[in-house]
């Protein structure tokens, strides 16, 4: 179900790679960070490189941005090394930091970082596109853990760069921040940008990109759309109350599985469409029809455990 | 997002020479506005040299005290002047420093086309405006309430000297930011700081020491400082002033040595 590589690249944007790891691996002594890791970004598109913690995603985006050197294999951003000042120019990086100079306002941080770059934002524009207009002179300590997020956006996106390396954008933030955070991701998109975040929340990955890379344990293990990658694990749920019998249900093609649930059933299958043309007519007095994409999350854990299991839970 | 873009124009780049000074300027003047609403930093640095002075110089002493024919309150500024440099220094680069590098805001920058030299250069900056700063207000104080009369140019000499003065301490700074936490950086300034200090006779004139510490003195970087500073009053060991400028230069080039090596190490840990 989940595609390969090379199909990926056949579906997707047609722009060229300006962001590649090719066989790369990083040790941290004993510990392998990340093995012969093959991937990359093409021009326009927003990948979310999901996994769990310690999974090797800011290992990863680090390479990227030549903040690490590969033990092994070669990272490229623009043909060059993310090293080069003249490929940073072109690069917006948000990364998780523990404490930011909290004494400097909000347009300060921005003019700084905009002098860094040779054709940055106007500062106006910086404030609106992460949302800051009406805190732009407060301190950066006075300022809540949404506000700080997009004051680290803004930090990214303020050099106007081509490709921005969001590290766990949203990680910690409450459910309103996350979602205007994701707004302002989308406003980057629509300005032609090209955007890798990193994610350990698949409704994230889910809600903003165009492909979504699998990593865990320094590998990758799955790459698609979101919905291939869903599809890929436990697919979409149905849930109805039918009188139809539950070995007939489980006969029809695509189902993966079908459960009791209260006084209704639960079907779990790869497409939700072919299954509910054939409940319907089936059973004309069906009722109660819920359909949602499967449990998310509980997908994302199929995912990411030992890929053997994994093939187990899904036969 | 043509293809075009995703090559580069031939030949090496180079951020224009006009550009680079703005940012060294800028990344300057913001590392000076966070630590001057810093208050821990800028009031405890510019205040706690003024206070000994008030204390000991003015409030404490009769106005005719002299020590070896320099009355006091003239002999208190260039020795509270070092002390005075030597925190607004230590304090202006090491405790930003290891913040910064241990808590990821220095791989934020690292991470921004940003000159990273930018970024030293604004941390010493730092340190020697705000020694310059103490130093102008304890002459202030002294001209003022401590009947203090200097020439002018002793004045300007002196000032010279005390700020000139901050650069060693100010590398000694980076290297001890390279190589202290977070968390234990103001913890570790005033361990040395403040010993270094007494040590070097910056609190009670060095002749008051018993002889073993006069002796000792003389291997610490801060009794150079001031007594080059003492020179200017006509108040020194009268010892060659060039044998303290050369101790004072070995301790800067130590200093920054180690802090390139913290440097690398950081870079190797980054980069490695």
């Amino acid at each position: 179900m989940i595609a390969t590589l090379q199909e990926t690249k056949k579906a997707g944007h047609g722009g060229a790679v300006i962001a590649s790891l090719h066989r790369a691996s990083k040790n941290f002594g004993e510990v392998q960070a990340l093995r012969r890791v093959d991937f990359g970004v093409r021009a326009g598109e927003l990948v979310a490189l999901l996994g769990p913690n310690g999974a090797g995603k800011t290992t990863a985006v680090k390479l990227l941005l030549g903040l690490a050197k590969p033990t092994a294999g070669t990272v490229s951003v623009f043909g060059g090394d993310p090293i080069e000042a003249e490929v940073r120019t072109r690069i917006g990086a948000m990364l998780q930091v523990a404490k930011v100079p909290e004494t400097l306002r909000v347009s300060e941080h921005i003019d700084l970082f905009s002098s860094y770059y040779p054709k940055p934002l106007l500062l106006a524009e910086t404030l609106a596109l992460a949302g800051l207009q009406e805190i732009k002179n407060r301190e950066f300590g006075e300022l809540s853990g949404g506000q700080r997020q997009r004051v680290l956006f803004a930090l990214a996106l303020c050099g106007d760069p081509d490709i921005l390396f969001l590290d766990e954008p949203t990680v910690g933030l409450d459910v309103e921040s996350r979602r205007q955070l994701w707004e302002e991701i989308r406003k980057l998109i629509a300005r032609g940008k090209t955007v890798l975040l990193t994610t350990h929340y698949l409704e994230e990955a889910d809600a903003l990109a165009d492909r979504v890379v699998v990593i865990n344990r320094g590998e990758i293990i799955a790459e698609g759309t979101p919905a291939q990658i869903k599809a890929g694990t436990v697919g979409r749920r149905i849930r109805c109350v039918s009188s139809l019998d539950i070995e007939t249900v489980r006969a029809l093609p695509g189902v993966i599985e079908v459960r009791r649930h209260r006084d209704g059933l639960e079907i779990r299958a790869a497409e939700a469409e072919p299954i509910l043309r054939e409940l319907l007519m089936r059973d004309p007095k069906l009722s109660g029809l819920d359909v949602s994409s499967a449990g998310l999350e509980e997908a994302f854990l199929v995912l990411t455990q030992d890929r053997r299991d994994a093939r187990e839970m899904t036969r | 997002m043509a293809t075009a873009s995703t090559t580069f124009a031939p030949g090496p780049w180079e951020r224009p020479l006009a550009k680079t000074l703005a940012i060294y300027f800028k990344e300057a003047k913001y590392e000076f506005l966070t630590r001057l609403r810093l208050r821990a930093y800028s009031l405890s640095t510019i205040l706690f040299p003024l206070m000994f002075y008030v204390l000991f110089g003015l409030v404490l002493n009769q106005k005719d005290a002299a020590v070896g024919g320099t009355t006091i309150t003239t002999y208190l500024i260039p020795t509270y002047g070092a002390f005075g440099v030597m925190g607004a220094s230590l304090f202006g680069t090491a405790s930003g420093l290891a913040a910064e590098r241990g808590l990821g805001w220095l791989q934020v920058k690292r991470a921004s086309p940003m000159p990273p030299f930018a970024y030293f250069t604004a941390k010493v900056a730092i340190g020697v405006i705000f020694s310059t700063i103490v130093v102008l207000l304890l002459l202030l104080l002294g001209v003022t309430f401590g009947g203090v009369h200097m020439p002018l140019l002793d004045a300007a000499k002196l000032v010279g000297i005390l700020v000139a003065g901050s650069l060693p301490f100010c590398a000694m700074g980076l290297a001890i930011g390279y190589f202290v936490g977070p968390n234990s950086a103001v913890a570790t300034i005033n361990l040395i700081y403040l010993p270094l200090s007494f040590c070097s006779g910056l609190w009670v004139p060095i002749m008051f020491l018993p002889h073993l510490m006069q002796k000792i003195a003389h291997l610490l970087p801060p009794y150079h400082l001031a007594q080059l500073a003492l020179g200017v009053v006509g108040a020194g060991q009268h010892e060659s002033s060039l044998a303290h400028w050369e101790a004072l230069i070995g301790f800067f080039l130590i200093c920054l040595g180690v802090a390139r090596l913290g440097f690398q190490r950081d870079e190797g840990k980054m980069y490695g």
